[in-house]
């Protein structure tokens, strides 16, 4: 299986602080993965860091996208690479339009654009991105972003977090689309993705072959999903500090 | 105002309030006979004129008059009711009363920039809408120096009266060979009784040329005034704080939107008194520093109840080298007034350049489009021909590197 997203021995700063320490982590081509782990352990900031926000310090370690080495690209040179993310608390955009971003974002900007009500964003073309949005509108806004932009490698924060029950169904949807590049579930999917869920609700429209606990910034465990999810669910996080299985090279 | 001359004389040395004081006896006067221009989409000014907004095929336009140094070049109105257009000193000769409006609004003893057009009894442009009509197109008007070392000299008058509405486009300019020119223009702008006046003044100088209009605008009971004025390219010394008095219940906006390029002092702003009961004010200024000076000043000033007034400076720093001031003021002189004030400095955050980027978008794609956002939104619905010069003046500033 080639290997579309290899993390190696990754530390991390933001700032003073180390928040990365050591994260070992692989996505193979077609993979969904999924990310647990509790608050504050450091999942959005290995997205950033994959992403290569320069918030975010890479002290050691490496970041592989299909075999090559881009630890040190601009997020603009990972983004051409075919790496996009959806963010948890994206930055308001003041004076830039939605529509004028998606057009510059997308050679077929215009199809994305007229898909708009799919996503019940039709309202929002012309307002400043995520100025004002409430919490489902970000979602559904970085989602019609992701869809212009049609990336290989998709990270994705909490997708579903804070999404009404009617909502959440039409981003399972459209995130599944993503995935799945508008083919049929019954054919191999081509676009990988890793996926920082609490709830596990987002698996029940995409799936999952593998999941990750991160935990004080590293992966402590891999495993079927599912499984993952229901010990999660049934004994919180605990069992993974008495398990100390550090995922390591 | 009837002025004392030896008071004028006098005020010929008083240097201006801000600003870099300029030297009037470095340049010439203007020559009052310029060529006269029949059309002018074959004049040679054709993209001198589109650059600040003037369509020089006047489509859609309720009339075009030009002036080139001190003389007016071109007057051509459409047949447009209520409406009348002509040289101001033409408008002196045709009505008596004319004179009642010359230095009314601005006193001419201000500084040595009004004394000047005082003294030299400069002419410029007359414009009028009679009571009860609304003209539907906008009248738009361009002041072109074309001499170099000379002092553009001019004094504008603009009415609209009672129950009437006007929207104006004023671009001003200097061509290739007369870089190290002067502009002084007096405007004295009077709207009347429940009456909307758009003035939105487009600005696109040389590197060192000197700018001091000095603007005035009276505004009458329950009317609307906006001010626009934007300006992209290379200036050498821009100083303009125009001011608005209004009436009960009425409203003035003032929207600015400036790029100071190195080598270019930009100080400029608005000024409004409220005065009526009930009025109210907006004073936004958005500039972005590329090296240059700039200063963005706003004043309001609350003297009746029930007035209400806000201020928005805004300034992004994109290159070292130059100097961003924002300076505003409130001023109130009776307790019911609500006035409020916001400022920002600074540069781009990273973060939303970062954003952009992850869509794709390099670095300088990424902040030319937020520069591009944060300028726009200095002005509601900015003509298209604008938007095109701003692109234009973005891209030819090179914001990324
Ligand atoms: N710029 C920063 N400066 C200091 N600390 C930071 C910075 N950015 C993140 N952190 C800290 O790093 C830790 C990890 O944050 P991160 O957002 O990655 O957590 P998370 O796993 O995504 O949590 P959640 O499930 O709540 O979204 C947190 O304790 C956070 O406060
Ligand atoms: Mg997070």
């Amino acid at each position: 299986m080639t290997e579309m997203l290899k993390v190696v021995d990754l530390h991390a700063c933001a700032g003073e602080k180390e928040i990365l320490k050591g994260v070992n982590l692989t996505v193979n081509e077609g993979e969904t993965c999924v990310l647990f782990g509790p608050n504050g352990s450091g999942k959005s900031t290995l997205m950033s860091t994959i992403m290569g926000y320069s918030s975010i310090q890479v002290t050691q370690g490496q970041i592989l996208f299909k075999g090559q080495d881009i630890t040190e690209m601009t997020v603009d040179q990972r983004a051409k690479l075919g790496i996009g993310m959806m963010m948890q608390r994206p930055p308001n955009i003041f004076g830039v339009k939605l529509g004028d971003l998606i057009r510059a974002s997308s050679p077929n900007s215009e199809a994305v654009l007229s898909s708009a009500p799919e996503f019940k964003m039709q309202d929002f073309l012309d307002r400043e991105v995520n100025v004002g949005f409430s919490g489902g509108e970000i979602k559904r806004s970085e989602l019609l972003q992701l869809t212009a932009q049609k990336p290989e490698f998709i990270l994705l924060d909490e997708p579903e977090s804070g999404v009404d029950l009617e909502n959440i169904d039409l981003i399972g949807r459209k995130v599944h689309d993503l995935l799945y590049d508008g083919n049929c579930p019954g054919r191999q999917r081509h676009v990988s993705s890793l996926v920082i869920t609490h709830t596990g609700q987002i698996m029940d429209y995409i799936g999952a072959d593998r999941g990750y606990v991160m935990r004080n910034g590293r992966i402590f465990c891999s495993g079927r999903p599912s499984d993952l999810l229901k010990e999660i669910r049934e004994n919180g996080y605990g069992e993974c500090d008495s398990c100390q299985q550090i995922i390591s090279l | 105002m009837p002025a004392d001359n030896q008071s004028v004389k006098e005020a010929l040395g008083k240097k201006g309030a801000y600003g870099a004081d300029l030297d009037l006896d470095r340049y010439d006067e203007g020559t009052k006979a310029p060529e006269q221009i029949d059309d002018l989409q074959s004049s040679g000014y054709k993209d001198y004129l589109e650059k600040v907004g003037v369509v020089a095929d006047e489509m859609n336009r309720s009339g075009t008059l030009m002036f080139i140094d001190n003389g007016m070049s071109h007057c051509h109105a459409s047949q447009q009711e209520g409406l009348e257009m002509m040289s101001t000193q033409e408008a002196l000769r045709k009505y008596d009363w004319v004179k009642d409006y010359m230095w009314k609004a601005m006193d001419p003893a201000k500084d040595k920039y009004t004394a000047k057009s005082y003294l030299e009894d400069a002419d410029g442009y007359f414009i009028r809408v009679k009571s009860g009509y609304h003209v539907k197109d906008p009248v738009q008007t361009c002041m072109m120096i074309k001499t170099d070392k000379t002092i553009q000299n001019v004094h504008n008058i603009v009415i609209v009266e009672d129950n009437a509405s006007l929207e104006m486009i004023t671009g001003c300019s200097t061509s290739h060979h007369a870089n190290d020119a002067l502009h002084i223009g007096v405007s004295e702008i009077y709207v009347g009784d429940n009456s909307n006046l758009s003035f939105s003044m487009i600005h696109s100088w040389g590197k060192q040329t000197g700018v001091r209009p000095r603007t005035a605008t009276v505004v009458g009971k329950n009317s609307n005034y906006t001010n626009n004025y934007v300006i992209l390219n290379p200036v050498g010394s821009l100083q303009s704080f125009p001011s608005a008095t209004l009436a009960e219940g009425a409203t003035a906006m003032y929207n600015t939107m400036c790029i100071a390029h190195e080598g270019s002092d930009i100080d400029t702003g608005g000024l409004v008194y409220l005065n009526g009961v009930g009025s109210s004010a907006q004073i936004l200024s958005r500039s972005i520093s590329m090296g240059g000076h700039m200063c963005a000043r706003g004043r309001l000033v609350g003297n009746a109840p029930g007035a209400k007034a806000h201020l928005e400076c805004r300034s992004i720093i994109m290159k070292d080298g130059g100097s961003t001031n924002a300076v505003p003021e409130l001023e109130a002189h009776v307790a019911d007034v609500e006035m409020t004030h916001e400022a920002a400095v600074g540069k781009i955050a990273q973060d939303q350049i970062e954003y952009l980027m992850s869509r794709g978008l390099t670095e300088d794609e990424a902040v030319s489009m937020i520069v591009r956002g944060f300028l726009s939104g200095s002005i509601n619905g900015l003509p298209p021909a604008l938007q095109s010069e701003l692109d234009a003046a973005i891209e030819a500033a090179n914001l990324g590197d």
